[in-house]
């Protein structure tokens, strides 16, 4: 029985035990720094909001692991890899591996700007951040800085839970990875209904605090917020650390081929941490895709990584955000706009020849996953662009009239 | 519980029997009256959407002078002033008034009094003229006076009914569904003379696409092969015709390579004509709006002559006519050419009686203006003042740029209508609030003769005055009260059936002397008949006892000869122009275009185009085509199809500037007329096709009336609001464009595709849909009939311009009475086959109430069934 050891019990991870429990016989050792093994990470935010319990989230709980006798190494962080001797060395003692997986992820970028090190100031990455946000008073005032999808989610979170919440966005509207202007615009003007202040285009200069505890936030404009929480919710780095002490090649990236092996042909590594062909992951569908290859490789099968185009949905109850594909601007590439004043909602789609490249939706995102198989399968749309925007719904049928009123004889 | 009344439809000739229930809010419920002998219950769909007609919008309800409200005292007594004072000093025939085949038998007999008795002019011309001149002047000449011999029952009494120029099916539709159950019954065989393919077509043993102009060779032909095939009644002939050899020998002459038709096609022509004596030839516009439609309408007579086959059960010539009161008009004397009663303008003795009849002053002793000489004349200076009743020349005459500026030019012109906002009535200086259908009471005559009562079922709206009230009125301000002494129609009825006594004693056709003492309370319920109305005889067919009206006693044969239309075809306009109606419209669409019903069966104008042409002008299916002729030009929707021949394209008459843009058909016909009638050749204008420019084209749905401005348009009402059609040049803000369109400075919802420049944007009021357009740079795609479904609906998804996958789109409407859309009549068509019209109607409902859409519904699944097995 071969020893497998995993290091990270995040997202990927789970996934990559699901598929290897699914065929074959492995001798598991699971390390994550984290004191508790995988839960739903994307799921934080109804969390943070109230909507769910943590317990509702944890996608492998102790029974699980019991059950399929993989030794958990738990609140236990590796400290060094010997890949000569094929040992991972813990806190708590080492583990000799067959194969090893790099799992660990990736880690909330700080700004390094004064203050950041201050008591009260956190990202949003993990349960104890979010117990964190949850443990702050209603009436309270909290700071995000960061207008994207994490910081969006922290901010409706907290707001929910009746703190005043400030967000700060450097970029001229929020979410502008996943969201073009005018959906950004619709994004703000909700969150600004819903009570959050929204700050754009506007730069942090300093945290200020009092007694080692953070007190207020002091734009570059020298307008000062005061908080009494503020999280950094402005990207994350992967956790390359590891693999580069144990030399393997690291670019942004713990850099793995197609078969998600890395430099090591018995190390392999999935996850937010890996650079693939140039390109870094941060969304969960790619990840799994991931976990789904590096079984097949641990299995001996044929497998290999396709980085398809992404979905994203906003998960903050009553903002119906759907982004997938690349929306960005070019000379070759043509839209397709669709809004709505009265309901809020607006859709765009990107076109490049004859194929969908980018959606982008706000308000009614039902026909996303549709839109995003489109995108995906490179579907040929010349034939349905005429009604493209309005969903599956409105494909096929009867051609339309031109003729005027009169063509109830014609043809 | 408000009762009904009985009365009479106000569209064409046919002249059916209604039963009008007032429902208390101006609404009027419309029924076909079962005991009326011209539909006995039947409507088209015309006839039956009569009720969505009569509201007040847009009404004239006080009368204006210069563009302002006046008073009817004060605008009466300028009228009379202003026409006084033209003849004062210019003479009567400074003056002229130019009437309508609607107006009633009681209007029309004043204005004719009043402009050939007492004005002393006979310029008093109508709409009529435009419409069956030809016949009137055929008549004459082979009968002696302008008689129809038969009776709609011939249609269902004859063994063959030969239909020439005449659409029955869309313009006619009560009569055609008569010959249509005569023909199911008794095997009636049915030939339509027509260079079109029409719906009327769907009940003809054989049609025969004539060439334009072909139908004197046609019939003379056909009298030279019933001379040889020994079909010719020579006693009939020898005791009472005049000018059978004369006729003969011209008719050997003929070259019948005018027709256009195969040999075979007129041998079995000929030959089911000479083999059927009981035959009856129905012919209209096609005949008559022609540079030859006398010669035409005699040419059919002379074989009928020939042959004896005239005023027998199930024999003769029929004109059917195209206005409710055509008929009425020749009685009273309404044309410029007659004088009243089937008398003679021209004939000293005819006009020293009626003169002492009226005890009138002075009467012209010669012809008036017929309606194309008297808007020259207009525009020439010579006609100074002008009053125009309940017709719209500005539409329908030709040359209509040439009358538009004539009447601009007009030193004095009224208008009496039912709008002010006519293209003529916009032109006026006093315009005349007159009494609409529903409203007015009075007696018309239909094309078989008989008269009936159009009776009054709704409150008259404001200060709105009969026509009859107005002339009279005018009449005595300008110095003759007694003789317009008028108090009801009765009264006027009564003195018009007395002069036919003057015209019985000349031994003429028109008499109704029986009727000269008819109470005021007989007057009221005066029940269909047809005249003569005398002491001696009543109703029935004239001349099958060989007495003619002539002076000899004796009917004329004409030797005529077919002449080709003389609007001359060159290079520059080598395509000839047809014009005709469409089923669901009627006119200038003044009455049918108020009903959203009526207005989605062909709701744009369009031009049916041969495939071959369309191709030689670079046309495809729903461009915009602009047909230019030597007097003017106008835009259509093109509609390709091989129902016209090739070199024969087709347009229909009924838009006016009030309906669209620039598709008015009368500003490309040239003003080319029939040198007996006066008649306008309308259907034969020489013209060019070139397709029509867009940057855009639109389709425009509003809950609320709206303004549009582009080049090219269309306006109909629609269900719950009004549907345009729309393109034009340039690049625009299509939000502010939209918004202006719609007056509204609400944000729409809008779906845009920048690179393929569709635009399509709704307004919503209170979340539910008041207005949409939708543009394209090529003719908009639409699933229209559905698009319109949802004004005033939620309408999440109105700009995907069609229904999603879970509703069905009815298609374009066929049948107005039972809304049935063409998908869904296509839907029906069982896929083993075996669809008849009857099925499909059980099936859908298409068909089951008017009929007029049965012939359409036939062709629909003659295209659409599946073909038998070949074994």
């Amino acid at each position: 029985m071969q020893n497998i050891v995993i290091i990270g019990a995040g997202m990927a991870a789970g996934r990559l035990i699901d598929h290897l429990l699914e065929e074959g016989q492995w001798n598991i050792t699971l390390f994550n720094a984290e004191p508790r093994g995988t839960y739903n990470r994307l799921m934080l935010s109804p969390v943070l909001s109230g909507e769910k319990t943590f317990g509702d989230i944890v996608t492998h709980d102790d029974d699980f692991y019991k059950k399929h006798e993989i030794a958990c190494r738990f609140g236990e962080r590796v400290v060094a890899i010997d890949r000569s001797a094929k040992i991972v060395t813990g806190e708590n003692g080492d583990v000799p591996y067959d194969k090893l997986v790099i799992a660990t992820g990736s880690t909330p970028f700080i700004i390094p700007m004064p203050g950041h090190d201050l008591e009260g100031v956190l990202p949003y990455r993990d349960l104890e951040d979010t117990e964190a946000m949850m443990n702050l008073a209603s009436g309270k005032k909290a700071i995000v800085i960061g207008g994207g999808l994490l910081g969006l989610e922290a901010a409706a979170g907290m707001q929910m839970r009746g703190v005043d919440v400030t967000v700060v966005h450097l970029m001229g509207h929020l979410m502008e990875r996943q969201l073009d202007p005018a959906a950004g615009f619709l994004l703000r003007k909700e969150l600004t209904d819903r009570g959050i202040t929204v700050l754009c285009s506007t730069n942090s200069k300093e945290i200020l605090g009092e007694n080692g505890k953070v007190k207020a936030l002091k734009l570059d404009d020298g307008t000062e917020l005061p908080c009494d929480l503020l999280c950094m919710a402005v990207g994350i780095r992967p956790s390359t650390a590891l693999g580069a002490e144990c030399g393997l090649d690291v670019g942004r990236g713990i850099k793995v081929d197609g078969q998600m092996v890395t430099s090591d042909p018995d190390v392999l590594s999935i996850g937010e941490c890996v650079e693939h062909d140039g390109a870094i992951f941060g969304l969960v569908a790619p990840l799994y895709e991931q976990a789904k290859v590096a079984a097949q490789t641990l299995l001996g099968k044929e497998a290999q990584f396709v980085n398809k185009e992404t979905a994203t949905k906003l998960k903050v109850t009553g903002c119906d955000l759907f982004s997938a594909g690349d929306f960005a601007d070019n000379e070759n590439r043509e839209e397709i706009v669709f809004r709505d004043p009265a309901t809020c909602s607006y859709k765009r789609l990107v076109i490049e020849g004859n194929r969908l490249v980018g959606a982008v939706m706000y308000g009614d995102t039902g026909d996303g996953p549709w839109f995003h198989g489109l995108i995906k399968d490179r579907t040929n749309i010349s034939d349905m662009r005429d009604t493209l925007i309005f969903g599956p719904n409105f494909q096929g049928g009867a051609p339309l009239e031109a003729l005027g009123g009169h063509c109830s004889l014609a043809g | 519980m408000t009762d009904t009344i009985r009365s009479t439809c106000p569209y064409c000739g046919v002249g059916c029997g209604v039963l009008l229930t007032p429902q208390g809010n101006g609404a009027l419920k419309v029924e076909g009256d079962p005991e009326h002998p011209a539909n006995y219950g039947r409507l088209c769909s015309k006839g039956l959407a009569l009720g969505d007609t009569v509201s007040l919008d847009g009404r004239l309800l006080a009368p204006k002078v210069d563009g302002k409200t006046a008073k009817w005292d004060d605008a009466l007594q300028l009228v009379a002033d202003k026409f006084k004072d033209t003849i004062a000093e210019h003479g009567p025939d400074s003056v002229a008034f130019y009437v309508s085949g609607q107006l009633l038998t009681e209007d029309y007999y004043v204005a004719n009094k009043l402009m050939k008795g007492f004005i002393g002019s006979a310029n008093i011309d109508t709409n009529s003229r435009l419409c069956m001149a030809s016949t009137v002047a055929g008549h004459k000449r082979a009968f002696g006076t302008d008689t129809v011999p038969g009776t709609y029952e011939d249609l269902e009494l004859a063994d063959l009914v030969v239909l020439v120029g005449s659409n029955l099916a869309w313009c006619h539709p009560v009569l055609y569904q008569r010959l249509a159950a005569a023909r199911a019954k008794r095997g009636t065989k049915v030939v339509v003379v027509d260079p079109r393919r029409t719906s009327t077509c769907d009940i003809a043993d054989l049609h025969l696409k004539l060439a334009p102009g072909g139908d004197a060779a046609l019939f003379n032909g056909l009298l030279a092969h019933l001379a040889d095939q020994g079909e010719i009644d020579a006693e009939f002939v020898s005791q009472h015709v005049n000018g059978f050899d004369a006729a003969l020998e011209t008719a050997r002459a003929e070259d019948l390579s005018l027709t256009g038709l195969t040999e075979a096609d007129l041998a079995t022509f000929y030959d089911m004509f000479t083999k059927t004596k009981k035959t009856v030839t129905v012919f209209s516009q096609g005949i008559n709006q022609s540079s030859s439609g006398t010669e035409k309408v005699n040419s059919i007579i002379n074989c009928h002559l020939a042959t004896g086959r005239i005023g027998l059960p199930g024999s003769g010539p029929f004109s059917v006519t195209g206005q409710p009161n055509a008929m009425g008009g020749r009685e009273t004397g309404g044309l410029a050419n007659m004088l009243a009663a089937h008398l003679d303008l021209e004939n000293a003795q005819h006009r020293d009686a009626v003169k002492s009849f009226w005890n009138a002053p002075e009467m012209p002793e010669a012809a008036g203006l017929k309606a194309v000489d008297m808007f020259d004349a207009l525009a020439a200076g010579k006609i100074k003042a002008l009053w125009v009743a309940c017709t719209n020349p500005v539409i329908s005459l030709p040359n209509a740029n040439l009358v538009e500026e004539a009447i601009k030019n007009c030193p004095f012109t009224v208008v009496s209508d039912l709008s002010d906002q006519t293209d003529t009535a916009r032109l006026a200086d006093v315009v005349l609030p007159a009494l609409g259908w529903g409203e007015k009471s009075g007696t018309v005559t239909n094309s078989d003769r008989t008269i009936s009562r159009q009776r009054m079922a709704l409150a008259h709206p404001g200060e709105a005055r009969p026509d009859w009230e107005i002339f009279s009125e005018v009449g005595r301000r300008m110095g003759w009260e007694e003789a317009f002494d008028y108090r009801n129609e009765a009264q006027i009825f009564r003195e018009h059936a007395a002069l036919s006594k003057v015209a019985g004693d000349f031994g003429k056709d028109f008499d109704i002397s029986a009727l000269s003492d008819i109470s005021d309370e007989d007057f009221d319920g005066f029940e269909p008949q047809k005249w003569p109305i005398t002491a001696a005889r009543e109703g029935g067919r004239f001349f099958a006892d060989g007495k003619f009206f002539t002076p000899t006693g004796k009917a004329n044969m004409l030797a005529v000869n077919a002449r080709a239309p003389q609007a001359e075809l060159d290079e520059e306009y080598p395509l000839r122009l047809n014009t005709g109606r469409q089923r669901d419209q009627w006119h200038t669409m003044t009455r049918t275009g108020r009903s959203s019903k009526l207005s989605k069966h062909l709701a744009e104008p369009f031009l049916q185009i041969n495939p071959e042409d369309a191709l030689a002008c670079g046309l495809k299916d729903a461009d915009l085509a602009v047909v230019k002729g030597r007097a003017g030009e106008a835009i259509f929707r093109v509609w390709i199809t091989e129902d016209v021949a090739k070199g024969s394209p087709f347009v229909p008459i009924h838009w006016t500037c009030q309906t669209a843009a620039a598709s008015t058909v009368s500003k490309i016909i040239p003003a080319i007329v029939d040198p007996f009638s006066g008649q306008p050749e309308s259907k034969s204008a020489a013209v060019n096709i070139t397709k029509f420019t867009a940057d855009w084209y639109a389709f425009a749905i509003s809950a609320n009336a709206f303004e549009t401005t582009s080049d090219y348009w269309a306006k109909v009402p629609a269900e719950g609001g009004w549907r345009a059609e729309m393109a034009g040049s340039g690049e625009l803000d299509w939000q502010a464009y939209s918004q202006e369109l719609f007056g509204t400075l609400k944000e729409p919802m809008v779906m845009v595709d920048q690179s393929t420049g569709l635009h399509r944007l709704a307004f919503f009021e209170d979340g539910k849909l008041s207005a949409a357009l939708f543009v394209s740079p090529e003719p908009v795609a639409v699933a229209r009939e559905y698009v319109i479904g949802l004004l005033g609906s939620d309408a999440i998804n109105v700009l995907a311009a069609r229904p999603g996958q879970d509703v069905k789109d009815p298609g374009p409407t066929v049948c107005s009475c039972m809304n049935v859309g063409r998908n869904q009549i296509l839907d029906a068509i069982p896929v083993e086959g075996g669809a008849t019209v009857d099925l499909i109607g059980e099936l859908t409902g298409a068909g089951t109430n008017c009929g007029s859409c049965r012939a359409e519904v036939a062709q629909l699944i003659a295209q659409h069934s599946p073909r038998m097995a070949a074994e």
